[in-house]
Parts: C-alpha cells; structure tokens; sequence
C-alpha cells in the first residue's frame, strides 16, 4: 500500500486502487485525481492539457467509464478503482487499442495520445463496434492539437477488428 | 538517457578537442570538416558544418543534430537518413536531439529546415562513418578495400566468409575520422530503408504512457515553481508584498532581478503561493479590438531582415488603372494561439555552478544565451537539454522557463520544475500575430495578371512574393508593435500573405469569368506548381462538381520553402446548419521523400489545424489584456470538426528534399474562404471566416484572473466525453 500525505490545509484519509495498487491517502480532499496520479504518484502517463476538462489529456478510467482526472476530486475517490493508460497493457502486452495506435501511427507529438487511448478504450468497451459517428461523438472531448484526428479514428476502427480477433491471432 | 556531460559544450569547443570518448564511449567519430554540400540556408546552420555520428563497440550508431522533435516527426526522418547511409536498421540509431552540450550548434527547429539543413549533414557524415568503417576493415585484413561492402550493420568481402559487425570493428578503437563535406551520397534511387513507409520503434513508449515530456521528469529531492506575471506585457512592477507567500509553511518565495516567484512541494502550492503575492503594477493604455486595426497601421516597428521583404517592377498604378478586371480589399488574420497541448514546462538542476536545463522549446541553443543573460552566468555552465515536447507550432521559441526554473532551483537549492498552467500558456507565450493586408490587383481581357499592389502591416514576409507572372508589382511589407506578444507560427506569415493572394485571385478570375483553377494555370510558369494544382483538381474530381444550393468548393495554391501546396476544400452552409468543411485534398510536393507516412500524417495535420484559424480561432483582448485565455474559450478543432481529408504526395527523388511540416498548411484558409463564398455568395475577407460563439464577455475586472489550475471540487463523477455540438461558430 502507498501512502502519503500533503502538505496543505486539512486532511482526511482515503482508500481506492490505481492500476491494482492500493492507495491510501491522507490529503486535503479538494486536490484532483490529476495531480494525485502524477505528483504523488509519480504517474505521468496521464497529462495536465487545461486544468478544466476541455482538452481529454488526463482521461483515466474510473469504475470503468472514460473520466476527466482534473475533475475528480480526491475526497469523492473512497473505495474507487481507477486504471491509468500505465495500468492498461499487462504482462507488457499491448491492448488491441495500444496496438492500432501503434500500426497506424496514430499519434504526432503524442501528447494527447494517453488520454485518448484510454476514452477509445472505454468507448470500445461499451460499443465494440462503434460507427464513424459514434467515434466522433465519443471522441469529440479529447483535443489533439496536431489534427491527427483522421489517423485516431482510423486506429480505432482497427482496434475494433483487432478486438474481434482471437486473442492468439492479434500479433 | 542523458549522456554524462562534456568537459565543455561541443560546439564551443574546438574539434581536436573535445572529449567525445570520454563521453560517448570507445569506438569510431565521425565528423564534418565543413559546411556540408546542399544544406545550409542564410547561416542558419552551424557555421563549422558541424555534425558528428559515433560508432560504438555494441554497435549501436548516435548521430547528433541541435534540432528538436516536437510531434513534427523529425526525429524518425532524420535517423533515416542516418540509418541508409551507415546500411543499418533504423532501431539501431540513437538520434541525440538539442542538447547543447553534445550537439552541433543550431538556429532552432523553424522554418521547415530540419529536412534541408539537418538531413544533408547527417547524410554526408554518416556516409563518410561508413566508409571509415570499410577503411578500418581493410586495415584489419577483413579484405581488399574495394570489394568490401558495408551491409546490414556489418563489413563483408564478398565471396569469403568473412563479415565483421560494425561493433566489432570499433571495439578498442578511439579514431576521429574526417569527412569531407563533399562526401557523395547514396542516391535516394538505391534507397533501402528511407523513402519508404516504417513504423516508430519508439511508438510503444508513447500508447503505454512511458515517454517522459519534460513535465514528466521527476528528479530526485525535485520541488515545483511558479512565477508571478505582469497583468500584461510591458507592465512594470511598482511593489510586491511577499508576506502572505512565504509565511506559508513549505514555500520559498525568490525575488531577484525583477523575477518573482514560488517554489513548492506540488504545482499547486506553488501556483498557490504566487497568487498570494500582492503586486501593484503600472501600466499604460493599451488599445482594444476595436482600435487595433489602427494601432497596428500607426506604430511602426523594425525586425529582423528576414521579416520584411520587396518588389517593385514596372508601373502597377498605371497597368492598374488599365485592367478591365481589378479587385481593390483588404485582408484581415487575427491574433491565434499555437495552443500547443503541452504547456511550457523546464526542469533544472545544478551541479556546483554548473546547470542543466531540461525544457519544451524550439530553440536550445537560443535558450542557453537566454539564461546565461538573465541568470549572469557563462554559456558554458549550461546544458540546456530538449525531451520529447509536446508540440511547438512555432510558438515554442526562447527561454523564458528555462531562465525561471533555473532561478528558483539555484535558490531553492534543489532540482525544480516549473510548467505553465493552460492560461499561462495562452497568456505569458505569444500569438501569430494580427495582420491587416491592402491588395489592388487587375488582370487584362484573357485573364492575365497584369497589375499586383500588396502591401501588408503586420503579417511578415514569409510566402510575402506572389507565384505568379505579373508584369507590374509593387509588393512590400511592415512590422508593427503589437499590444500583445507576437511571434513565430508554423508557416509563419505565408498563411496570411497566401490567404490574402488566393482569395483575391479567386475574386480576379470570377470577374473575368474564368474557372479559377484555370486561371491559376494561366498565370502560372513553375512547371512543378502547376503540376501539383493539376493533380489536385483531378484528384478532387474539380471538372466534375455540380453546383449546388449551400454547398462550395474552392482552391488556391502556394509556393513557400521549396515545397509547392494545391488546395481543393468543399464545404456545406446552409442557413440552419453550422458550416462544415467536408473535404481537404492537398497536393504537396517537395523533392525527395524521406519518411512519406510522416509527411502524409503532418499534411493531415496541417489541414486540420488550418482549420481551426480559417474558422473560428481568435484571441480576444481588451486593454492588453487576453479575454479568452482557456481552452473553454478558445476554439480549437475538434473530432466533430474533421473532414475528408486526402493528402496526395508528389516524389521527386531528383530534387532535394524541402520541409514538409509549415507549407501544406498555406493553403488551406484561402480554399475554404473561396469554397464558403461560393457556398454563401458572401466574401469573407477575414480570418476567421465565422463568428466566434465563444467569445466571453468583456471582463471590466481589474487584474489577471488567477491561474486556473486545478479547479477544485469538480464533478466528482468526472465528465465523460461531451458533445461540443452546440458550440459550433456559425456564419457571421
């Protein structure tokens, strides 16, 4: 278990597990998953992009859904399971979703590609197979600044067929 | 990881001495003994020619360049170049990138000259490697020198069974070979491992979460800074009180030379810290939006001499006054923001008086000089290093972090880091700059360019000079001041100047009743631009569109850093519906591909960040100060935004190579602006074309709004995806 402590203002204790891990946490109950994750943490895989749930770079997992880690606040994580793009491939084998970002080149500076790795997904989770529309509807909160939009939507649908395959049959 | 550090920075040491093995290991140097042949624009490269590639004894290969990957993909396409010359895999290169202790001195990464500067010095020092390494197997006994091959990272004498691996060959040796700038290069025809499509190798680390931006370092002890910023640029500090900040417990408050700032346990209590700091500052009247167009006419100011440029030829005024066709406008840009998802960000570390500086900016070497002017210390006791940025777009130039983070850290007495918070980043870096352009331009009875008056305030010179013949032109440009900081965007002025040119062109060739592709043709005498504008319009289906109520197509083309761009855009507006661009295709061609699915993925890209400020990008301000300085407030293109986008590209192995990351971008704007009047029957003269929904009302408050960073006590369910369908800009 690890735990810590901040520095500021009142604290209060809080359990919930990152990747499998779990955390305990004696903190001011207003400071966000973000900063959690990367500075205590030391989790870096997810990213600061605007502080205001605009942009999609901080997206993690929470219980499963697809959620914004600057809007999270730590008092609300009691008991909480949150998976990070860190926590997504296991025994160093990439998901289908890591995998089509990688064969299409889905990505630029990369900067955003964690959290849209992580919103594709919980999108493909919830709808295996999306549609074009539902891609975009699904994807329209994280910003890729360098307009890879195209190559992303285009790992996705790869990812759906690479899903669709038997696990040993996706490379 | 970060190599041990020289006994002084390389480029500031003289070549016969600098301790590349104490470094780099055993093993074989490589090094240019001049200018290379084919590269290096305007001194813009290291005056020595610099460059050097190393050979070590696992055989892997570390090349060298001053220039830095910022998500334009430059780090793959230039260990390409490497990796064909030295005949070896492309994992097997390590490409050590802005550095200044390791790497050749360099302008900065701008400009699109990675590829014309950079990649011909990599090329001729690596082939001068190989054949150094078929010098040392020859000396070794491998074989006869001239039938000696250098193949798949190893030395073989064909028909013996000897092959020696590189490694191998290296092991014990510590030799420093010469190359001749001259060294002939491999012709991009026998190309084996570039010019073609290669994945990454390093693309796992990015889908994982592994690789390290350099707000990702967490070094040992590290602590996190903040700075105190002016209200606005230019104002001047009165007093500050620093009490409430450093009387809370964890926080080191530094004032020294004019600089404030915080350093803390977390980013928060740092930014925290500072917005405690009573300051009181004097400012003077600045103009608003409304009054800018005239501000930017009547403050003049001077630049560099590649920000301005001229032509004058024959008699515009009169030929002019004697066109049958004339179009007289003015064309407006406004301020825009790179917006670059990575946020400014340094780390710095000292070592006795020595720092090293790791931090996201286009120019290391600029950003050296910056701190040691700030900070009074030798450019030797420097290292400014540059990680993987989060991207740049031009607006990552200077030194500003890196000069704060090594304040705070010499003060706090630790490693700090310090990264701008989103509206920090939108108020404290710099915008493309507002411009204003004033065009008369006139074409005679067959739909030739006869006359061309440009003049533009503010914009910059770059793709300033029409690609058209015409005979009469007066073209010119100015500089002004700018209540707000401007500087560097990708493709520099020639979005502006292109947006400009091509609109009038397209209202030029429908008074002369003239399809607009064709009288680009006509007008046109570079053979390798027409050929592109040709390829797009049968790419685009151009002589089969159907006219259509609410539906546009439009085209323009440009001519900026060697590459030439043709644009088709079609849109859909119709009075009920937000306007959609549907499809881009752009043709780009410059010379010699090296790495085509990078220059097809930054053609993609380009399109759609052009996207974004011919629709709806715009910085809003009052007073100096930035009304919309959040990515709520700031539109930028999004998933919903995304049209049909085909890049198509030209290869001209015989050409050498142009960048490719600034030009595919000219002429976007100016193909939805032509394509949205034909939609609307309206012309729209400035960028952006649509009214900006988000613009936020004017705040009469008083003092910057506080760094936004993090709000607290959010949803605490969190909000996944939301659609932005609403919030949409619509036709003005």
């Amino acid at each position: 278990m690890t735990s810590f402590v901040g520095e500021d203002g009142p604290t209060s204790s809080i359990r919930f597990t990152v990747n499998d891990r779990p955390i305990s946490v004696a903190i001011r109950p207003d400071r966000n998953l973000l900063e959690v994750l990367r500075v205590e943490l030391g989790l870096t895989g997810t990213k600061y992009g605007c502080g205001e749930g605009e942009c999609g770079s901080c997206t993690v997992l929470l219980n499963g859904r697809a959620t914004r880690s600057c809007q999270v606040a730590v008092g609300d994580l009691a008991g909480a399971t949150v998976v990070t793009v860190e926590g997504l491939a296991r025994d160093g084998r990439l998901t289908p979703v890591q995998q089509a970002f990688v064969e299409v080149g889905a990505f630029q500076c990369g900067f955003c590609t964690p959290g849209m790795v992580v919103a594709a997904t919980a999108l493909l989770r919830r709808s295996p197979h999306p549609a074009d529309a539902e891609i975009r509807a699904a994807m329209d909160g994280n910003v890729c600044r360098c307009g890879g939009y195209g190559r992303i939507l285009r790992a996705i649908r790869r990812a759906a067929e690479i899903s669709a395959l038997p696990p040993e049959a996706r490379g | 990881m970060t190599l041990p550090r020289p006994r002084r920075p390389w480029d500031r040491t003289d070549p016969a001495r600098r301790d590349y093995f104490e470094v780099l290991g055993e093993g074989l140097l490589a090094q240019l003994a001049g200018r290379p042949a084919g590269g290096g624009a305007r001194g813009w490269s290291p005056p020595s020619g610099g460059a050097w590639v190393h050979v070590g004894p696992s055989g892997g290969i570390r090349a060298f360049t001053g220039k830095v990957e910022v998500g334009q993909g430059t780090r793959v396409a230039l260990s390409l170049a490497v990796a064909e010359e030295l005949r070896v895999p492309l994992a097997r290169v390590d490409l050590v990138m802005g550095d200044t202790d390791l790497c050749p001195w360099d302008m900065g990464t701008f400009g699109s000259r990675s590829m014309p500067d950079a990649a011909p010095a990599l090329q001729r020092v690596a082939a001068g490697a190989r054949e150094a390494l078929l010098d040392l197997a020859a000396d070794k006994g491998i074989g006869p020198r001239d039938r000696l091959e250098a193949v798949d990272g190893a030395v073989t004498a064909p028909g013996r069974s000897g092959t020696v691996a590189y490694g191998a060959l290296v092991t014990g040796e510590r030799r420093i070979v010469a190359v001749d700038p001259a060294q002939p290069l491999t012709a991009a025809s026998g190309w084996r491992v570039a010019g073609r499509p290669i994945a990454d190798p390093r693309a796992e680390e990015v889908v994982t979460g592994r690789r390290t931006y350099t707000s990702d370092l967490r070094l040992p002890g590290m602590r996190y800074g903040a700075a105190l910023h002016p209200p606005r640029m230019g104002s001047r500090l009165i007093r500050a009180d620093l009490g409430a900040a450093a009387s809370r417990p964890g926080v080191q408050v530094v004032h020294e030379d004019g600089f404030i700032g915080a350093v803390a346990a977390s980013p928060r209590e740092a930014h925290s810290a500072v917005a405690a700091i009573r300051a009181v500052w004097e400012e003077t009247p600045e103009p608003g939006e409304a009054e800018i167009e005239t501000f930017l006419r009547h403050h003049p100011a001077s630049g560099d001499d590649w920000d301005t440029a001229e032509r004058h030829e024959g008699d515009p005024v009169s030929a002019l006054a004697a066109a049958p066709f004339t179009v007289q406008a003015s064309y407006r840009t406004a301020y825009i923001a790179h917006t670059p998802l990575e946020t400014r960000a340094a780390v710095a570390e000292w070592t006795g008086t020595r720092v090293t500086i790791w931090v996201g900016t286009q120019t290391p070497f600029r950003a050296r000089e910056y701190v040691a002017t700030a900070l009074g210390i030798p450019l030797e006791d420097i290292r400014v290093i540059v990680p993987y940025t989060g991207a740049g777009f031009g607006g990552k130039h200077g030194g500003d972090v890196a000069a704060a983070a090594a304040r705070l850290a010499r003060a706090a007495g630790a490693p700090v880091e310090l990264t701008y918070s989103r509206e920090e980043e939108f108020r404290w870096g710099y915008f493309r700059p507002m411009a204003i352009i004033d065009l008369k331009a006139g074409a005679d009875r067959d739909g030739h360019l006869a006359a061309w008056i440009f003049h533009n305030v503010n914009a910059g010179a770059a793709a300033l000079l029409p690609p058209y013949r015409i005979p009469h032109q007066a073209v010119d440009n100015e500089l002004s001041e700018s209540p707000l900081a401007q500087g560097p965007y990708r493709s520099l002025a020639a979005n502006t100047n292109n947006f400009a040119r091509e609109c009038a062109i397209d209202e030029l060739a429908e008074r002369a009743g003239i399809d607009p592709v064709e009288f680009r043709q006509r007008n046109l005498d570079d053979e390798r631009l027409r050929v592109v504008l040709r390829r797009a319009a049968e790419t685009a289906g151009w002589a089969d569109w159907h006219r259509e109520a609410g539906r546009g197509r439009g085209v323009a083309i440009g001519l900026e850093k060697g590459g030439r761009v043709a644009t088709i855009a079609t849109v859909t507006a119709r009075d009920d519906r937000p306007v959609r661009v549907d499809r881009i295709v752009t043709v780009y061609e410059a010379g010699t591909i090296v790495h085509p699915e990078n220059l097809r993925s930054q053609i993609e890209g380009a399109a759609v960040q052009a996207l974004g400020g011919a629709l709806f990008e715009a910085i809003h301000f009052d007073q100096g100060r930035i009304r919309n300085a959040r990515l709520s407030e700031y539109r930028v293109p999004r998933f919903s935004d995304l049209p049909e986008i085909e890049a198509v590209l030209l290869d001209r192995p015989d050409i050498p190579s142009a960048g490719g990351g600034e030009t595919p971008m000219i002429a976007v704007a100016p193909a939805i602006a032509n394509a949205l009047y034909e939609a609307t029957g309206r012309r729209r003269r400035t960028l952006p074309l649509l009214e900006d929904d988000l613009m936020p009302p004017p705040t009469p408050t008083a003092g910057a709004r506080r760094p936004t960073r993090p709000r607290a006590g959010g949803s605490s369910r969190g909000s996944p995806a939301r659609s932005r369908g609403t919030r949409r800009a619509s036709p003005r």
